[in-house]
């Protein structure tokens, strides 16, 4: 009796590790065959010029200097907008709001801004800023960037604030500390890991993103550190060259792409190195 | 009903018809009762009779949760704690408090300690040092800890890490010490020299201690409260609570026949 029980129980588990095998390696698939194909093609077409020359007219030989800075400008200048204003919504809903009906509501708004379509985003930004001041611009692209930002940052936030015990609070609050310092010296610092991470992954996700800047910074085929006008970025490149006719955009495309996808790569590598070295401290 | 003082004693703190609430659920009832200066008082009662709820008020930390409710008097220093006026972070400089979990901050050893000290007191680099090093060394870690100053608290054992909250909360120099069942995460070598620390601790401060572990509070403490079901059933002298209680009640609890 035991032993058939046993064996049934043995079958049982191969079957299950089989199922989860298969899974796994169906998701891998696509996403193995996705890098494979950039690598393919974005190395194909890699060159120094890439990174001295500006993205030229159809025909002629250049580079994606231009977009590349841009989109550097757009992603930095964006998350230096969105990461403090999610942080302290974050630390608003984690150590006040928890109980409260403003708390409560914020939080629903912010998941709802959490899983909006970038679209939307871009939409709405092209509604209030740009037709307001009635040209594109690199500023409008950084509102739109940062929008997405702070519903990533604000639960990361949060979630990482609710994740320290509240016995090490009342053990701060125990010293005779005020509130603020509660949180500035001991919860933040128990969390910044956590927070950290959350930003590097919000940037790896601005950076690929097309559509809010597809209505905002637009693209520029020239050199230009204006924000206050259309500004050239990787995304909108891709976007543009990838759906021309020709051979040599669709080329550059293609580095665009490698570029992105290596960022990417690296920013995530990056913050799942911080939130496991910072295990150990 | 007042608890009749103990001759050649001095009291720190008098707790006069004090209630606690929950909400609507009343936790303490009537409570009556005196802490003597520079001796070890241990609350000891079955799981869910008040005890802890009794040691949270003496620092009100209770003031962090807007449900929990306190009428009555306490009294530290001829003051009621409890009025609106006092200031709860002036009061916790004077009433420290160890957790039943070691609660190390996420920073450095000497940190940790430096931490408290600077929100009540500003003090030189000197100063500091010397104040970190003597509180370390009445908790027992400093032998232990002296070369790795600079290391995360996180970093040392679950005992040592205990010693080091009980150093973080004698450096701000209070005059009170609440523990909080200090030790039942502790192993038993642990436990016992944390036994001992408090032993010596008691010459500088006046230390009340929460405890599941009924040897424990015949062990260390001078005077011992027993409570039941948010009443104080019986308190006194540690060895007569133990060899000769008043009430049947708590003889039946410390001999094991109930609990």
């Amino acid at each position: 009796m035991a032993t058939q029980l046993a064996t049934w129980r043995k079958i049982k588990n191969r079957l299950a590790m089989t199922m989860a095998f298969l899974a796994m390696a169906f998701g891998l698939f696509w996403l193995f065959w996705i890098l494979f194909t950039t690598l393919e093609l974005g190395i194909a077409s890699l060159s120094p010029s890439l990174f001295t020359q500006m993205t030229p007219p159809p025909g002629s030989e250049g580079g994606l200097l231009n977009a590349i800075v841009g989109s550097l400008l757009l992603v930095s200048l964006g998350t230096l907008l969105g990461t403090p204003i999610g942080i302290l919504a974050g630390i608003y809903l984690a150590e006040y709001g928890k109980h409260t009906w403003l708390g409560r509501v914020t939080q629903f708004l912010n998941d709802i801004l959490l899983s909006a379509p970038s679209i939307v985003i871009g939409l709405f930004v092209y509604a209030v800023y740009v037709a307001q001041a009635g040209h594109f611009s690199g500023y409008s692209g950084v509102v739109a960037l940062a929008m997405l930002v702070i519903p990533v940052v604000i639960r990361a936030t949060e979630n990482m604030l609710l994740l320290v015990p509240n016995t090490m609070r009342e053990a701060a609050f125990a010293l005779g500390a005020p509130k603020w310092k509660v949180i500035s010296k001991v919860t933040l610092r128990a969390s910044i890991a956590g927070i950290l991470t959350g930003v590097l992954l919000a940037i790896a996700r601005i950076s690929g993103e097309t559509a809010p800047l597809l209505f905002t910074a637009l693209s520029n085929q020239f050199w230009t550190l204006n924000m206050n006008g259309p500004i050239a970025n990787l995304p909108v490149t891709i976007f543009k060259f990838a759906m021309s006719p020709y051979k040599d955009w669709q080329q550059l495309a293609w580095s665009a792409v490698f570029l992105i996808t290596m960022g990417v790569l690296a920013l995530n590598i990056i913050a799942r190195v911080i939130f496991r070295s910072s295990k150990h401290t | 009903m007042n608890p009749s003082p103990m001759p050649g004693l001095t009291t720190q703190i008098s707790i006069r018809k004090f209630d606690f609430y929950y909400g609507k659920y009343q936790a303490l009832k009537n409570i009556n009762l005196d802490v003597y200066s520079r001796k070890i008082t241990s609350f000891i009662g079955p799981s869910g009779c008040g005890k802890s709820t009794l040691l949270r008020t003496l620092n009100r930390m209770y003031d962090l949760y807007p449900d929990q409710r306190a009428v009555g008097e306490i009294l530290l220093d001829g003051r009621n704690i409890l009025d609106r006026g006092v200031s709860v972070n002036e009061l916790r400089a004077k009433v420290g408090m160890v957790f039943q979990k070691p609660t190390p901050f996420p920073m450095s050893i000497y940190e940790n300690i430096a931490f408290g000290v600077r929100l009540h007191e500003q003090l030189s680099r000197v100063e500091m040092d010397d104040r970190v090093e003597w509180a370390l060394r009445k908790a027992a870690l400093w032998e232990e800890a002296k070369d790795k100053l600079q290391y995360s608290g996180m970093s040392l054992s679950g005992g040592q890490q205990q010693r080091l909250c009980i150093a973080r909360g004698i450096a701000v120099k209070p005059e009170v010490l609440l523990l909080d069942e200090p030790t039942s995460a502790l192993d038993p070598i642990s436990t016992m020299r944390i036994e001992e620390l408090l032993n010596e601790l008691k010459e500088d401060f006046t230390i009340v201690i929460v405890t599941h572990n009924m040897q424990q509070a015949a062990r260390v403490s001078d005077f011992t409260a027993y409570m039941y079901l948010g009443e104080l059933i019986e308190f006194g002298v540690t060895d007569e609570v133990f060899v000769k209680p008043k009430m049947k009640a708590t003889e039946d609890y410390i001999t094991g026949r109930f609990g």
